[in-house]
This record gives structure tokens, C-alpha cells and sequence, in this order.
């Protein structure tokens, strides 16, 4: 499975309540009220343990984990 | 003078924003004592109008009740109005800690420490008894003021899906390298009235070593055989590290919060726990009130056994007519009508008809979640609610939402 399909998967079963909501890659996250700040911390760990990186906390911002797709750039920048 | 007419311009500009969005509060003046019926001034300089209350916290009645009323005054004759200091310097007299130590019986708990609120226990507890190495996983329903503890502490935070229970078990298993790690939930939810799943949670912390805290504001006096809370209702009375709760509700209703639990907790929040160290002790008064209420309430358990059955008698009512409610035994029984504004015209044409009850909707709870909270007493007699019920008859009937389901609620007036 490609990593955005990971973590895609990822963000539908930790954050929706609503099994037939629809998120894609491109779905606001966290402006879009889907994961709050405070939730963004499981998907920080779950993908420095997944992707076996360390994201710093400055880089780990509602901006940059606001989409799929933009999470997947961040992860990838980590990635060795 | 710095308060330039662009200073002013800037507020006036986000308080207009505020009233533009729908969700401007206003204060509505009572003229009486809090009780089953009171005297509102509704919208500000109207005629007083009597209406009965069913929205306040006064679970048990006790807000006004005259044993208590005089308890405080004897209390106030006795050591005074104030005490013009912080509990350490010299703040303490021996009723608070005689107010502690009755708690800490009540609640089956170690020892305890009071606050000037619940809001400060929880703005200071989770700084005071963790740090940076530690986690902290929190129901994803908790009230405001633990997610503002929360926020104030260096630990990090977590979250679960709203009493998932499997959840919260792979949020412990995620975090199992920390060094110390606490659940946390309410006991009962305040804007659903659904109960915690306390015995399932001590298991799961009992299993991955995590320490279990519950707010009880919700709870303290009613909940339970006895009243003593959620934790007694779950069958783990005694088995709860960290209890806050608040004498702001059912116990009297006044003011001031406390922190009940292991006792070397409660040390650390007396060492460390801000809230408590730069803000004044709980006013005499209120401490003497406090201690009666606890009087009441050990002597008998008459009035949470009203409670019990105003609440049976309230929720089968409204069943009955055709509302949608949130499930649930407890006294806050949510009506669901989805709509903000049909929530906000509903408590209107309540009022119109004597019955006082508050719409909530989007952002305090979840949007196309608006609702009527009722929230039902031991100070309600039977004819207060059968009048109530009447008054939510004839305003259902209006809007044509007796007798609908959730969905078809939604399809007439969206959400």
C-alpha cells in the first residue's frame, strides 16, 4: 500500500465517528475541524513509529499536517 | 489614554462578529432565590415572569434549601466573610479541613485538597502531578475546563474516541514508553448525560499501569446507590486515583471545587497546584454551607432517590410525547432538535409558556447536534414537571416534531 493510502486509512479509523463520512487526500484535517490540535499528537506517533523518523515539534504544525497529501510531503522529508 | 477608537473599532468589530454568527450570550436576571420555580426579568427590562427551572445544576434541590441556608449562616457568624488570604499563609481554618476530610469519606478517596472552583482543580492539577516525560489521554468529550488543564501542563496529550473503550486501549499500548500516564474522563457528560465506563477504565489502567481521573461535577451526590458518583454506580467506589469535583451543583450550588484522591496527588497539587497557591481560600460561608450539604446528604439518601424518579418520570414523558432524546438514566436529559435555530425559537416559545430551558447548539456541542438540555431536580415536584411536559407538548405541536425521528427532524428543518 502507497504511504498516503496508509495514513488515509489511518486518519478514517483514529478520527471519524461517522463510518460513511468521506475524506480524501486533499481534505482539510485540521481547519476543516476533523482532527483537533490536541488529537494531531497520535498521528505524529503514529507516523514517526510507522516511518521510523522523528519530526521535530516546530515542524509539526497544523499547517503541515493539514492534508494527506501534505503529510506525506513532511514524512517523506524525514524519511533517510 | 491607549484605548484609541481603534482599539474600541477592533472589539466592537469581533463582538459584532460574534452576534453575526448567532451565538452572543446574554444574562438573564433572576429576581429570587435558585429553585424549582423562579422570578426571570427576560429579555432585560421586561415584566418578572414566574417560570419553572429546568435547566439549572441543582440536582438535589439544596441550592436553597433552608437547613443549608442557615448552616451558612452560622457559619458566617461564627468566622467571618472573608479570610483575606491564600490557603497557606494564613487562609486555612479548621472548618476547610474538616471540609476536606469529610470528602475524602464521601468520595472514597485518600485526602483532599479544595479549590475556588472545579475550573481551577482541573486548570491545575495535570501541572502540578506531571511533567514532560508523562502522557495524559483524554476522553474526546471532556469538559472545557480539563482541556484548559490539560494545556497548561508540559505532559504530552492524547486523545480517545468518546467512551470507545478499544480505542483508549491502543491509545495506552501507543504510549506505553512514558513514564507515567493518566486517563481521563468525566463521570457523567455534561451536554450528553451518558456515564463514563468506570469499570472497564480501572481494568485498562489497571492492566497498562495508567492512573484513572474522573470530574464528577456531574455526578457528586445523585449518581450511585448512595450518591457518592459514577464510580459507585460502575461498582469501583475506592478505586479512583484522581476525582474532581464542584459544590457548585448538586452540593449546594455555591461555589469552590476540590481535587480528591491518592494522597501523595493531593500533596503535589498542595506544593505545586497554582490555582490553589495564588488564588483565595473558599469563603467561610460557603464551607459551612458545604459541610451541612454533606450532612444532608449521609443522613439520608431521600433526595437523590426524588431525583431518581423525577428523572424516570421526565424522560418517559418526553418519550411518550414523541421527542428524540439522547439515551441515558441520568438527570440531564438532552432533547434533540438538531437545528440551531429551531432550538433557539424553541426555548423562546418555552418561556412564553413558563418553562425555562436554555438551546445549545454548534460550538458547544457538535454542529446539527442542537438541543434543549433539561436538566431535572429534587426540588421539582411532580405537578412542576406534568407542567413542563404540557409546555413541551403544545411547543412540539407547533413546530411539528412530535412523533419524528432524528432523520425526518432533520429533512423539515435541516441542520
Amino acid at each position: 500500500m502507497e504511504m498516503k493510502d496508509v495514513i488515509l486509512e489511518y486518519v478514517i479509523e483514529e478520527y471519524l465517528e461517522d463510518e460513511d463520512e468521506v475524506l480524501t487526500f486533499d481534505s482539510p484535517l485540521i481547519s476543516g475541524g476533523i482532527v483537533d490540535s490536541f488529537s494531531m499528537v497520535s498521528l505524529k506517533r503514529f507516523l514517526e513509529n510507522k516511518y521510523k523518523i522523528s519530526i521535530p515539534d516546530d515542524k509539526a504544525t497544523p499547517e503541515a499536517f493539514d492534508t494527506v497529501d501534505k503529510i506525506v510531503t513532511l514524512v517523506n522529508e524525514y524519511i533517510k | 489614554m491607549a484605548y484609541s477608537d481603534k482599539v474600541r473599532n477592533t472589539y466592537e468589530g469581533t463582538l459584532q462578529g460574534i452576534k453575526d454568527k448567532g451565538v452572543f450570550k446574554q444574562e438573564r436576571y433572576i429576581h429570587s432565590s435558585q429553585a424549582a420555580d423562579i422570578e426571570v426579568e427576560y429579555p432585560t427590562g421586561a415584566p418578572i415572569q414566574k417560570v419553572i427551572n429546568i435547566c439549572a445544576n441543582n440536582y438535589l434541590g439544596l441550592s436553597s434549601h433552608p437547613d443549608v441556608v442557615q448552616a451558612a449562616h452560622e457559619g458566617l457568624d461564627a468566622r467571618g466573610y472573608g479570610m483575606s488570604s491564600v490557603r497557606f499563609i494564613c487562609g486555612t481554618q479548621d472548618i476547610h479541613r474538616e471540609l476536606e476530610n469529610r470528602v475524602t469519606e464521601f468520595l472514597g478517596t485518600e485526602d483532599t485538597i479544595l479549590f475556588p472552583s472545579c475550573m481551577d482543580a482541573n486548570a491545575g492539577v495535570f501541572e502540578a502531578i506531571l511533567t514532560d516525560e508523562d502522557v495524559m489521554i483524554s476522553d474526546r468529550l471532556v469538559h472545557a475546563s480539563i482541556i484548559d488543564g490539560m494545556r497548561l501542563c508540559a505532559a504530552m496529550h492524547d486523545t480517545f474516541k468518546h467512551s470507545n473503550m478499544k480505542h483508549l486501549e491502543k491509545k495506552l499500548q501507543l504510549h506505553a514508553d512514558k513514564r507515567l500516564k493518566v486517563v481521563i474522563t468525566d463521570g457523567v457528560f455534561s451536554m450528553d448525560g451518558d456515564t463514563a465506563k468506570l469499570d472497564e477504565m480501572v481494568a485498562l489502567c489497571d492492566k497498562y499501569d495508567a492512573m484513572l481521573f474522573v470530574d464528577e461535577s456531574h455526578s457528586s451526590g445523585f449518581i450511585g446507590k448512595t450518591g457518592r458518583g459514577t464510580h459507585e454506580k460502575c461498582g469501583v467506589f475506592g478505586k479512583i486515583d484522581i476525582i474532581t469535583t464542584t459544590f457548585g451543583k448538586a452540593l449546594g450550588g455555591a461555589s469552590g471545587g476540590c481535587v480528591s484522591g491518592r494522597k501523595e496527588l493531593v500533596e503535589m497539587c498542595r506544593q505545586k497546584a497554582r490555582p490553589y497557591l495564588f488564588s483565595n481560600t473558599i469563603a467561610p460561608v460557603v464551607v459551612a454551607g458545604v459541610n451541612k450539604v454533606l450532612d444532608i446528604l449521609t443522613k439520608s439518601t431521600e433526595r437523590r432517590d426524588k431525583l431518581e424518579k423525577n428523572t424516570e418520570f421526565w424522560r418517559k414523558g418526553l418519550l411518550e410525547l414523541g421527542f428524540v432524546l439522547q439515551p441515558g438514566d441520568t438527570p440531564i436529559v438532552p432533547v434533540m432538535l438538531f437545528n440551531a435555530k429551531l432550538s433557539q425559537d424553541f426555548s423562546k416559545d418555552l418561556y412564553d409558556e413558563g418553562i425555562y430551558a436554555i438551546g445549545f447548539f454548534f460550538p458547544v456541542v457538535p454542529n446539527g447536534a442542537a438541543r434543549i438540555r433539561t436538566q431535572i431536580s429534587a426540588g421539582h415536584d411532580i405537578h412542576h414537571l406534568e407542567k413542563a411536559l404540557a409546555a413541551f407538548k403544545k411547543v412540539g405541536d407547533k413546530y411539528g416534531i412530535l412523533g419524528l425521528t432524528k432523520q425526518e427532524i432533520i429533512e423539515k428543518y435541516g441542520l
